[in-house]
């Protein structure tokens, strides 16, 4: 009988090693898989029960976490919601969290490897773990004027600090309301996101750093003119032929100026009068006499064809590859297949204010640990030099010109010198145009970069143009900071 | 020896006997103290749970329940008093382990009831104190009662009766209550109160245990020789058949999938303890995998049970009705706890469904981590070696038989329940032993006890009479 119990013990003792092994391979191996299923409702809990820390503008808080009395522990509350939406994004309950929300996920829930000894130290001290606060560059005197600049048009304005590209401002419009998708209500969450997709004005996009991209239209002759400043075979001096059109080679588009008829007259057009007048004929000569190689580098070096961490992730705006002819005149007045998105645009602009240099953009100052440690600060860091200083002076002068006397008179500001390049960029056929901004102020010490993208041309069709409608918006920010 | 000694030869050695007997009550009660020690420790262990819970999940410490759980520790003490007294030889760690196990799933089970709000007699972790103390006098009844376990060897039969009316109760109408699917309880009015299946598992225990003692000759003696196995004649196929068409039945009109597989384990086990020959745990479990598997072919439920084993995180079995959410949830929230547990109180067990009972171990797992669990499944081996080590030092067959056959069926149930939340086995609804909620359970487990002490009782005096004489 002792021969069979032994055998019948060691089944028994089989079967429960077999358990022993079942809850590791549970409980350690794929601990982390199941905890990254997305029906694990517990490892979202978790990630509310932490008091998540604030996203603070100026001190004041436009997002943070207080008491709830379900599973969730607390409610997110985005003060100011649509005005910051751009900005703060979301943290839904089902789905994937947005703006900085996301891209500082580990930072604001406490996860971050900087706060693990934090952590530590709250739990053995007995208090509740907490979030680290993020405190943004954004500015909210800027941020409003902005948001009340753009009115009801449906488009982007950027706000930089040309020096650091730290971003002072970022409004998008339509906008939604983040706190509609906070609710603690899966159900609810997922109707007002399906509402928002469905909305044709897609508030949802962040048309300040992507959304549905834009061609840039005229406002890319400042990277054309950059290029071939930088080549050394053209000075504001040089003149091109000025014909009332001009028909590409190799192909039957015919390009116009944006009046019609030539470029201010005279049988040559000099670099800086096409520039301050914003025509496209002698813009589409040069481009093809630069090459489509020569105007992507340049392009690249003010950050085009990448994507940025502000930290949250920026769309790439586009110079496209292996142009021909045609393509490359239609290119060097932001047609074709070029895009951009304001963000880029300011950093153009930023960078001719800065004496060429690109600054990284960046939303973040500091984040900072509940116990008031610094975790992170950042300071401007730069992306590279796009143009030399030489030719950042050159063009900032030409841009001036463009406001004081040019195609950018609307964003003129009393005494305050202001630089700026307009554009109206066709979309099709028929579609109505995409109406830009960009410049900065005061020219002579630059202190804001801004850039005003209005879709749908701000309600006009085809009639809307960058000086009618985009230029103004800037001209009242700017004047809500300089003109006091 | 001191007999041999003297000069006489020829004198009646009758001077022995006593001499063994007055050293026998002399003994300092060595493993009794151990015992008293061992029980100091898991009732404070049990009370550190309660206060965690408390402090976890309530933020306070209410003492009405801490009270509550020393009332049912003095019951503990009790059962300990009459040890002294009746099994003063009986093996010290069950006691201890049963105790620690019990008040583990009582503080698991009010953690619970704080998560869903439950108080007073809503709460499951005072109707499971309530239960608890009457498994307890249950046990130390057994104990009482039962002075001498042979005395169970004249009842093999009247057991085996026991055991299929206790199967057969929650079918008669009127009496029989269905709860999530299987039809295994009996209840008065609206409330579903008892389970008599798991009276019946000890019940069928002793059964088993008497009858094979009685049998095991014809049934392992004889039959014919294949493929180096001898097999039984087909005369003596009989009780194999009667348990299997039992258990079969148990599948198909109590659809309960987990008991059958007890039951049927059980008797497999001791048949072959008993008769040493493979060929019937052989002929068994082909028999059972055979049912089993046109089972799962022909019955909705078990077809729906090996589904939510395979194929448990695909979506669409995931959310169907009777589907794998609660296993998926269960693997969550194991996982959740990881290696050390999110703490007493600072899990999410109420996710899952039923965590008190059935997921009561997917409960402690994501609260005490994998470490938890492994103090717990180490909990059960000792608890099963012990009640092994009664079939290997016994002294008849019948307690031999019957102390191995009730250690293995805690062995068995935990294994399925487990298995089950694991994902080792499909799924299938059965209390762990001592930790689930729910009263029938505690009742028979404490009766478990109360024979495995009594057995060890009589395991530890005889041979050192024998020795000392």
């Amino acid at each position: 009988m002792n021969r069979e119990l032994k055998r019948v013990s060691i089944l028994a003792l089989l079967m429960f090693l077999t358990l022993f092994v079942s809850s590791t391979i549970i409980q350690y191996a794929q601990a982390e898989s199941l905890g990254a299923d997305p029906r694990n409702s517990r490892t979202l809990y978790d990630s509310y029960s932490v008091e998540r820390g604030p996203i603070l503008v100026g001190g004041d808080p436009i997002a943070f976490s207080q008491p709830s009395d379900d599973d969730y522990k607390f409610q997110r509350v985005y003060a100011n919601g649509p005005l910051y939406a751009p900005i703060t994004g979301f943290i839904p309950v089902n789905g994937e969290a947005t703006g900085l929300e996301r891209s500082l996920n580990d930072f604001l829930s406490g996860q971050s490897s900087s706060q693990f000894f934090d952590s530590i130290n709250r739990l053995i001290s007995g208090q509740d773990p907490m979030g680290a606060s993020v405190e943004v560059t954004i500015d909210p005197v800027l941020q409003q004027a902005a948001w009340d600049a753009l009115g009801d048009y449906t488009g982007a304005v950027i706000v930089t600090e040309p020096s650091t590209g730290r971003i002072l401002a970022m409004v998008t419009k339509p906008s939604y309301d983040p706190n509609s998708l906070a609710v603690h209500s899966g159900d609810q969450v997922e109707a007002t996101y399906e509402g928002l997709l469905a909305d044709p004005g897609d508030p949802l996009f962040n048309r300040a750093t992507g959304g549905d991209m834009n061609p840039p239209g005229s406002v890319f002759k400042l990277v054309v003119t950059a290029a071939a400043l930088e080549s050394g075979r053209y000075t504001p001096d040089s003149t091109f032929p000025n014909p009332g059109t001009l028909t590409l080679p190799g192909s039957d588009a015919v390009v116009r100026n944006s009046g019609g008829g030539t470029c201010g007259g005279g049988a040559e057009v000099t670099l800086a009068t096409a520039l301050r007048l914003s025509c496209n004929i002698p813009m589409a000569q040069l481009g093809m006499e630069l090459g489509d190689t020569a105007i992507r580098e340049q392009a690249e070096k003010f950050g085009f064809n990448r994507e940025f961490e502000i930290p949250t992730l920026t769309e790439s705006s586009v110079y496209p590859r292996a142009l021909d002819d045609p393509q490359t005149g239609l290119s060097a007045f932001g047609q074709g297949e070029v895009r951009a998105t304001p963000l880029q645009m300011a950093m153009v602009s930023g960078a001719i204010a800065n004496g060429g240099i690109v600054m990284n953009p960046n939303l973040v100052d500091a984040i900072v640990a509940p116990d008031f440690t610094p975790l992170q600060e950042f300071e401007g860091s730069e992306f590279g030099r796009a143009i030399s200083e030489e030719t950042a002076n050159t063009m900032v002068q030409m841009m001036v010109n463009g406001v004081e006397d040019g195609a950018a008179s609307n964003a003129r500001i009393g005494d305050v010198s202001v630089a700026g390049k307009t554009g109206t960029a066709e979309n099709g056929e028929s579609d109505p145009y995409t109406l830009w901004f960009t410049g900065f102020a005061p020219a002579d010490d630059p202190q804001y970069a801004i850039t005003v993208l209005v879709e749908d041309g701000g309600g006009l069709g085809q009639e809307g143009y960058g000086n009618l409608i985009a230029a103004p918006v800037a001209k009242q920010v700017l004047e809500a900071v300089l003109n006091k | 020896m001191t007999d041999q000694s003297g000069p006489i030869v020829g004198a009646p050695r009758s001077a022995a006997p006593p001499t063994a007997s007055v050293r026998r009550i002399r003994l300092p009660q060595k493993l009794r103290n151990l015992e008293l020690g061992l029980l100091l420790v898991a009732c404070i262990i049990n009370a550190g749970a309660i206060v965690l819970v408390q402090l976890g999940a309530l933020g306070r410490v209410d003492t009405q329940l801490v009270l509550l759980g020393a009332g049912l520790s003095a019951l503990v003490f009790g059962l300990h008093i009459c040890m002294r007294f009746v099994a003063r030889d009986a093996d010290p760690f069950l006691l201890p382990i049963a105790t620690v196990l019990n008040g583990l799933g009582i503080a698991m089970i009010y953690r619970i009831d704080i998560a869903f709000g439950d108080t007073g007699w809503e709460s499951a972790a005072v109707r499971q104190i309530a239960w608890s103390a009457i498994a307890i006098i249950a046990g130390i009844a057994t104990i009482l009662v039962i002075r001498n376990h042979r005395v169970l060897f004249r009842y093999t039969y009247l057991s085996g009766l026991i055991a299929i009316v206790l199967l057969l109760l929650p079918l008669v109408p009127g009496l029989g209550r269905q709860v999530s699917g299987a039809r295994v309880w009996i209840g008065f009015g609206d409330v579903a109160t008892f389970q008599p299946g798991e009276i019946a598992k000890i019940a069928l225990a002793v059964f088993f245990a008497g009858y094979l003692v009685r049998n095991r000759d014809s049934l392992s003696m004889v039959g014919t020789k294949l493929l180096g196995m001898r097999f039984p004649r087909a005369r003596d196929l009989g009780p194999l058949l009667v348990v299997w068409a039992l258990s079969m039945a148990v599948i198909v009109f109590q659809r309960d999938l987990g008991t059958a597989l007890l039951y049927f384990g059980l008797f497999l086990v001791m048949l072959y303890v008993a008769t040493s020959r493979l060929s019937w745990v052989v002929l068994g479990l082909t028999l059972f995998l055979s049912g089993a598997l046109i089972a799962s072919q022909t019955l909705d439920y078990v077809n729906g049970r090996f589904r939510n084993w395979l194929d448990a995180f695909n979506p669409e079995v995931y959310n169907a009705d009777g589907g794998s959410f609660q296993l998926v949830q269960g693997l969550f929230g194991l996982a959740h706890g990881g290696l050390i547990g999110s703490g007493l109180g600072e899990g999410r067990p109420d996710i899952t469904p039923v965590p008190q009972s059935d997921y009561i171990i997917a409960s402690l797992g994501e609260e005490l981590g994998l470490a938890g669990v492994f103090a717990i499944l180490a909990l059960y081996v000792l608890f099963v070696a012990r009640g092994f080590r009664i079939g290997f030092a016994g002294q008849d067959d019948f307690g031999k038989l019957l102390g191995v056959g009730l250690a293995f069926v805690v062995a068995l149930q935990v294994f399925i329940v487990v298995g089950g939340v694991t994902r080792v086995i499909p799924l299938t609804g059965l209390t762990t032993p001592f930790l689930a909620a729910g009263g029938s359970s505690l009742v028979a487990n404490w009766i478990i006890v109360g024979l495995l002490l009594r057995l060890s009782d009589t395991v530890r005096n005889h041979p050192r009479l024998v020795i000392d004489g």
